[in-house]
Formats: structure tokens, sequence, C-alpha cells
């Protein structure tokens, strides 16, 4: 079996339908990763770096593709808020893979560029030439049936200089009447010494329907640039997802990517870091709550290709009932890059005897002049701790939620965006509760139709 | 201001270290035994028959044989292995033994080799009171202490000698933790493995003197292909060393081994190498290529192994000694000092697989990369879903003492419950230069500063080797390190 096989056969028999709903620079695209699919496999359990996640199983499912782009008749803006409390952002929808802008994505406007590749493409075709496709690798199979199906994407500019007010904030909605795969892609260009804070979060409104979430995004920070990138998912159990983050960084440029998952069904997270410029600094920070039949594996690659630059990575998983959680890691040190200081660490709870955890962190050194080290444990709560608080008349449910929010507390503490890190602790508080099944979940605790802040 | 002088000792280690660099690549003039080089059924038959083995022990060779045909070299390994030509090598390569009648005496020749490698064959000469397998090329040459130990009723001897004397014990346990199914190397290795020790304690016995192998490959163009099986029944205790050199010479020679244990209830096995293989020379020329499988089996409750090497030698080092930790309460231990000079290249590691409740198991690596060297560590911790209330510590360092060499980890870390507890630990710098400054200041110089900085770091390993073995193995490490500062 091969499920590879399924797309390139709808892509044979419909391209020209594809090509037509596209901007042409994304069809360049489409001949090389068709002739990287036709002898390609996804990765089965098992095969390196899939310990525990069989991806052939995810796309082998017969998922509909939006090929005549057709719109959907709710506009997500109406029909969902997703908003913050306290955090004035500009917020963008994608409703499946089609965007939409709020009226609150007015207050960057002669700031930020954010556009749908169909608009970025005539406006700035200098950098959509330039960056599009260039860093995600077409050997990953993820990431060639994405450039063989992607039909539109969202391009984001900040150019030099420029420090936006407010955050960007996009949602993306899986909401159709079917089951449905779709391609995202975001490209995200930021200028010297300009910054970027983007929160992303997915989320599924038809909890009946399978819908698979194929995505890839390609981040270049220019020298000195700052960029944020928040990529949160709270969707349903029948969601999956896989998620290609890549990222080039100059020199002196500051790169944080924070991955947190709350409620999911599959999700393969794959960070790819370039850091080629001198005094570069990268943090990974990723933090899982699973339980139920959750699968959660992320994957991570940063290559140190300049001297004297710094990585810092952590991740955290609490796995309950019979939820699987898989981290794989590596740092690599090219030769003549001294003075690198790289840390890597993967922290794990299992809260059940039929939860089951899986990590590799590697390390990759060429060059004698460094620092590194990774540190990964498998665990459970102190029962000492648990036995002071039961002393002090907390019960035990209460105490082990006290005790697990702890445990993820400083991923979020590395969340550089305070009123975001308020509502994360919320939402964990509520995800350990039991109290956060779904978006409807979040959605009570957020005010609809609150723009004006 | 007075200049301090160096101490002349210290400068006359150098320059003795600086000419040893491989005080073990001599050849030995001895007649030898060669079977053609090639492989095929009929040198599998031939040296089963050269060996008189019983019919089950060639149906096992020919079973793994015909496996093997349908199995590819590994390529997962940080190393690089080059096409290796199976049909070019010899299996099959013996001291020539005199005639019946005079075979108690060995060589006057062989002889002179193992004492020049420090193993003393002469029972009445030794001191330390270890008893000796000595295994050149292909065959088992001489085992001393034999009649002492049979009194307690531990079995040491050759392997072949076991086949012969004791084929139920054999047979009932070769193969059992590494089977012929299990990889490329271990395939080769069932089919033609030549000879090897086997040692068999029995219950309740506290073997009373270390039990020691030295292997050493002297033929050209040969591989060394010795398969050791240990046996430690209920209550029983061994330590058991294994040593090896080989002559220097420009071709890369094939050593593929099995070493497989077996600890039942209660019983405690220790293993200990110094590897000290030839290495090749400064341009990486020559060298043996050590690709081994070693595994033990902790069968027994409350029963324990435990690893320790020390990996100087070889061009390619492809080694994961492993503990399958069957027996509720048993105990796993990997202590692994591997260090890489020049253009060698090392992976190695542990596997610990937790299969018994309340077992427990720990690593600790320690890697040194010098010159133009790759040294890997790759290991795997898995914890079976039955395996409640297990405990693991893996901690792995590496150091570097050139720009130009390479350290990796490669761990992988399985759980699959809720009782139990694994951490892991890595680390990878070069040697801090303020403690070098430190030893400079006090007249100590740079090169034997990071003599002594290399042997604190491994230290914690050294201690766990048996004292004999811990002196030459302090030794090795300088002298590995000739030429890698600097």
């Amino acid at each position: 079996m091969n499920a590879l096989k399924q797309y390139i056969d709808l892509f044979d028999e419909y391209r020209d339908l594809i090509e037509a709903q596209s901007p042409a620079l994304l069809n360049t695209l489409r001949i090389s990763a068709r002739e990287q699919l036709e002898t390609a496999h996804l990765p089965r359990k098992g095969s390196e770096d899939y310990e525990a996640t069989d991806l052939e199983e995810v796309f082998s499912h017969d998922y509909g593709v939006n090929l005549n782009r057709l719109p959907f008749d709710a506009d997500p803006g109406e029909t969902f808020h997703c908003d913050v409390p306290n955090m004035s952002t500009c917020l963008y929808y994608s409703s499946n893979d089609a965007f939409h802008s709020s009226p609150t994505a007015e207050r960057n406007i002669g700031q930020v560029v954010v556009e749908p590749f169909s608009m970025a493409a005539v406006d700035y075709p200098e950098l959509m030439t330039a960056y599009f496709g260039k860093l995600a690798h077409m050997s990953d199979p993820t990431v060639a049936l994405n450039s063989l199906l992607v039909q539109d994407g969202l391009f984001i500019y900040v150019p030099d200089g420029v420090i936006p007010e407010r955050p960007i904030q996009l949602v993306n909605i899986f909401n159709a009447a079917l089951d449905m795969m779709v391609q995202r892609r975001l490209l995200i260009v930021v200028g010297k010494n300009a910054a970027l804070k983007l929160l992303a979060c997915d989320h599924t409104q038809s909890p009946d329907y399978r819908y698979l979430n194929n995505q890839v995004v390609e981040i270049v920070a220019m020298q000195g640039a700052t960029v944020d990138y928040y990529d949160m998912e709270e969707s349903t159990p029948l969601t999956s997802r896989v998620s290609s983050i890549y990222v080039d960084q100059h020199e002196g440029s500051n790169v944080l990517i924070d991955g947190i998952t709350l409620i999911n069904g599959f999700t393969r997270n794959n960070y790819h870091v370039e850091v080629n410029g001198e005094h570069a600094e990268t943090h990974l920070l990723g933090m899982t709550i699973a339980s139920g039949e959750q699968h959660v594996d992320s994957h991570t690659f940063i290559s140190h290709n300049a001297p004297r630059c710094n990585s810092n990575e952590m991740f955290k998983y609490v796995l309950n009932d019979k939820a699987v959680g898989a981290f794989a890691g590596k740092i690599l040190v090219k030769p003549n890059c001294p003075r690198v200081e790289a840390y890597q660490g993967n922290r794990n709870l299992c809260g059940a005897p039929t939860a089951k955890m899986y990590t590799k962190p590697q390390l990759e050194i060429y060059t004698d002049d460094v620092m590194c080290s990774h540190g990964s444990a498998i665990g459970q709560l102190d029962e000492e701790a648990l036995f002071y608080m039961r002393t002090r008349g907390i019960g035990i449910d209460e105490a082990r939620r006290l005790l697990m929010q702890a445990f993820v507390a400083d991923v979020i503490d590395g969340v550089r965006l305070d009123v975001l890190k308020d509502r994360l602790h919320f939402l964990v508080e509520k995800r350990f509760a039991g109290t956060l099944s779904n978006c409807a979940g979040c959605m009570q605790t957020c005010r609809p139709n609150n723009n004006n802040q | 201001m007075k200049e301090i002088e160096k101490p002349e000792k210290g400068n006359q280690i150098i320059e003795e270290a600086a000419q040893a660099e491989y005080k073990y690549g001599f050849v030995t003039d001895i007649e030898t035994e060669v079977i053609p080089k090639g492989l095929d059924e009929g040198v599998v038959r031939r040296i089963s028959a050269l060996k008189g083995e019983p019919e089950w022990l060639l149906d096992f060779r020919l079973k793994a044989y015909r496996h093997w045909l349908t199995l590819k070299a590994p390529t997962w390994g940080h190393v690089h292995v080059p096409d290796i030509d199976y049909q070019d090598i010899s299996y099959y390569a013996a001291p020539r033994q005199k005639k019946e009648g005079e075979a108690k005496e060995i060589d006057p020749e062989l002889k002179k080799t193992f004492d020049k490698l420090g193993i003393p064959l002469e029972e009445q000469l030794r001191l330390s009171g270890m008893a000796v397998d000595a295994v050149m090329d292909s065959v088992s040459v001489k085992t001393t202490y034999r009649e002492r130990l049979a009194e307690l009723g531990v079995i040491f001897c050759s392997i072949s000698e076991a086949v012969k004397d004791y084929p139920d014990l054999v047979r009932k346990y070769l193969g059992k933790v590494v089977p012929y199914t299990d990889n490329f190397y271990a395939a080769l290795n069932s089919a033609v493995f030549s000879d090897g020790s086997f040692v068999y304690i029995p219950k309740g016995v506290r073997c009373p003197m270390e039990l020691s192998t030295y292997f050493r490959i002297n033929a050209a163009q040969t591989g060394q292909f010795e398969r050791t099986l240990i046996v430690a029944d209920d209550d029983a205790y061994v330590s058991y060393l294994e040593g090896c050199t080989a002559p220097m010479r420009d071709e890369n020679q094939l050593h593929a081994a099995i070493v497989e244990i077996i600890v039942e209830d209660r019983a405690e096995v220790k293993y200990s190498t110094v590897q000290n293989w030839y290495p090749g020379d400064k341009d990486g020329k020559g060298g043996i290529y050590n690709l081994v499988t070693k595994r033990g089996l902790c069968r027994g409750d409350h029963s324990k192994l435990s690893w320790t090497q020390v990996e100087t030698g070889s061009a390619i080092t492809w080694k994961y000694p492993s503990c399958v930790l069957m027996g509720d309460h048993s105990v796993g231990e990997f202590y692994s000092v591997a260090l890489t000079n020049n253009w060698q290249e090392a992976d190695t590691g542990t596997k610990m697989i937790h299969l018994g409740k309340n077992t427990t198991s720990t690593i600790v690596s320690k890697g040194i990369s010098a010159g133009h060297s790759q040294n890997s560590y790759r290991g795997m911790v898995k914890i079976a879903p039955k395996a409640t209330n297990c405990r693991n510590f893996t901690q792995c360092d590496s150091l570097l003492l050139s720009d130009t060499s390479g350290a990796h980890t490669f761990p992988v870390i399985e759980v699959g419950n809720d009782t139990s507890v694994v951490e892991h630990e890595a680390t990878t710098s070069k040697i801090n230069e303020d403690q070098i400054f430190y030893c400079n200041q006090r007249g100590i110089s740079t090169e034997d500063a990071v003599g002594l900085i290399v042997n604190g770091y491994a230290k914690e390993v050294m201690a766990k080797l048996p004292m004999e073995f811990a002196v030459e193995a302090q030794k090795l490490l300088s002298v590995s390190l000739e030429g890698a500062v600097g």
C-alpha cells in the first residue's frame, strides 16, 4: 500500500484545475514535487525518526480535497470569536485553507503585510519568488505533498526596522460537513531589525468528521530580526495534523517557537531550524497535555551553521489514559562553529499505566569549543510532594492537578507575551480540570465581538 | 623570574609514549593452518568438520549461513564501513598444533607472543591468580587453571572443547540470547565462528578467580569470529575479563564476535573488556573493523549483569553490549570509556530492555574524541508495559580534544507504563582551559595535563574495572591520546 498514490492520481487527473485556481508561483514547484513523490513512501511506525508514528495510516484515509476552492457559507469572523482577553491583536482567520481578515486586521496596516498568496504574488513578486519553497525540504514526502496540492497560503512580511504595535493572531478553523484534508502554507519574512509576534491556533468546529491538516511554514528571520511564533492546537480527537516548520536565521536574529497541544487526535510537529548567522538565538518550546487516545509526536532539528550562536529547547509532555507521546530532537554543530551553546531538554510525566512515551534526544557535534547538552526524563509526580499537599488538606486530584500545572509552567513562562502567558495558564488549568473539552469550552470564556481592546 | 623546569620524568614518559604508538603491533612467525579464502556452504561444512562438530551444530551453522545470504550489512551506524568483500577473507586460521602426544606442550613461539602481550600462560609464573583462555586467530590455544576450577564445578574452556565435553549445556544455551537471525554480523558469526570461551558457573558457586580471555588476530587476511558463552546458574558469581590485540597491517581486518551471557536467579556476572585492536596508522590506513554483538539475559529474579568496557582500539567499532532484564528485580549496568584518535570511528553504547518488574539499570558512557575521529554513543532504554517500577539512569558525556573530531549521542527511550522512571543526561564540551592553565602553572605540560584530566574524566568507569585491567586501561588512555594535543 502506498497512500501517496491516491494523491498523485488526483493531481494527474485534476492538474489543470489545481493550477488554474492557484497563483502561478505555486505551480512552479509541482513538477519536482510530483517527481519526488513518485518514489517516496510515507514513514511507517518504526522508521527512522518515526518510532511511534505511522503517517501512512494517517494519509491513507479517503479525505475530500477542495480543489475547486469552493467558498464555505459561513464567515468565520461571524461564527467564531476567539479573542484572548486583554490582548489586542490583528485577527485573521483561515477557514480550512482559505484566508479571511477581520476588522481588527487593519490595526497594523502600513506596518505589516498579511496577504493570501494570490494577492502577494502580485504585490510582492520578488519576495515571493525569493523565499517561497526555498526552505522546506521536498525530500520530506509530506512537504512534497503539500507543494503538489497547495493552492493558496498566507504571506506575512514585516519590512526592515518595523516593530508592529500589535501581535498578529491567526485562527485556523476546520469546518466542513465531510472528511477533509487541507494543505496549509505560510511564508513569513521578517526584515532586518524588525519584529513579529504571531499567535496561530488550530480549531475544529465539527467533531464528527475526520480532518487532516498538512501544513508547511517557512520563516525567514533577517539580520537582527525577532520572531515569536506561538502555535496552539485545540482540536478534536478526529483531527490529524502534520506540521513542518522551517526556519532560516540570519546574524543576530532571535526566534522563539512555542508549540502547544491541548486537545488533538493525531499530531506530528516537525521543527527544522538552520542557524546561519553569528550571535543568533533560537528558542524552541513545546508543551503537550494528552489524554484519551491523543497522539503527539514532535521532531526538532537545529543545525548550527555559524559560530557563536545559541539554542535552547524544552519540550514537556503530560500523558494520561492511552495517550502516546514522542519526542526526537537533534542538535547539529557543523565544523568550524566554535562557541556554540545548545541545550535540549525533554521532560515527561506518564500518568497512566497505558500511556506511552518515546524519546530520542540527539547531539551531533563536529566542533570542539562548544557547550552542548541534553537531558531527558520520563517519570511520575513526586509522591512526597503529593503527600505534603494532602497533609495540608488538598485532595489527591487537586494536588495532582496543581503539580502537573507546575510541571508545565516553565514552558508557559518562556512565552514572551504576558497576556498570552496568563491566558495559557488559564487554559492549562481548565485542561487539567477536564473542563476544556473542545473549542466551545474555550469560547465560553472569550468575549464575543469584543474587538475594541 | 625563574623558569619552571618541566619534570624530567614527564618528558621521558611522553617520549616513550610517542615512540610506543601501538606496542602490540608485532607479528608472530608461527606456522598457521589457514583454509583458502572465500565463503560458501562448503567452507562452513569444512570449518565444522575440522573441529569435529556434531550434526546439530553444523545444522545451526548452515541455517545461519543461509539466513546471512538474505541480509544486507547495516548502514545506520555513524561509521563508514566500506563494502567488505566477504569472499576475500579466510574464515579459519589456526596456529598449527603439534602431533598427538606433544599436544600438551604449546608452541614456544606462541608462548613468546603471549608473554609479550603480558599473558602469563605458564601457571607457575603466575602471580595474579587469574585463569586465562588465550585465543589466537581462530582457535583457543591454551586455558590455564582448568583443573583447579573444575574442582568447584566451574567449567572454563574453549567453546570447541565444550561442544565435545558438554554438548547438552552448549546446545541448551547457544544462540538463545543472540539468535543467528539477530543481525548481519551475528548471522555471519553463527555460520563461521571458530572458537571462543565457554564458562559455566554451577549453582551457588562464587568463582574464586577472575576468568580472562585474550584474543589476538595474528594471521594476515583472516577474519576473527569468536563466540563466547557464559552461563551463571542460580546464586553464582563470576568476573570475566576480555582483552584483545592485533598486529599492525596496512589492510583492514574483520572481527565479528558474539558474546552471550545468561544470568539465572540471584547470580551475578561482571564482564570487563579492554579493547585494543590495532586502530590503523595516523592516516587511517589499516586497522581492525570491530563489529560485535554482545548481549546478556538476566533471566533470573535478582540477577545482575555488569558490562564495563574501555574501547581504545579498532579502526571502526560497532558494538552495543546489552542487557535484557527479564527477571524481576534484576539489575543491568553499562560503564564505558570510548577513546578515538586519528581517523578512528566508534559507534558504541548499550540497550537496556526492561521486561521484569522492579528492574533497574545504569548507563555511564564517556566518549573522548581526538584527531579526525568520530565517536558516537547510541543507546536504547525500553520499558515494557508490564515492567512496573523500573528505574534507569543514563549519563553520557563527550569530550572533544580537537576541532576536527566529532562527538555524537543517539539515545532512544521508550517507556510503556506510569510507574517507571527514566532519566537521561548528556553533555558535550572540550577540556576546560582553566584546568589546563592550572596544571601548566604548576609545571605540568599541556600533554600531561590532558592525560590527567582525561583519566580523571574517565575515573568513574575505570573504578569499575578489576585492578589488573584498570592499570592497563589507564596507560592505554594516555598512549592512545599521544599526538592528540596541540
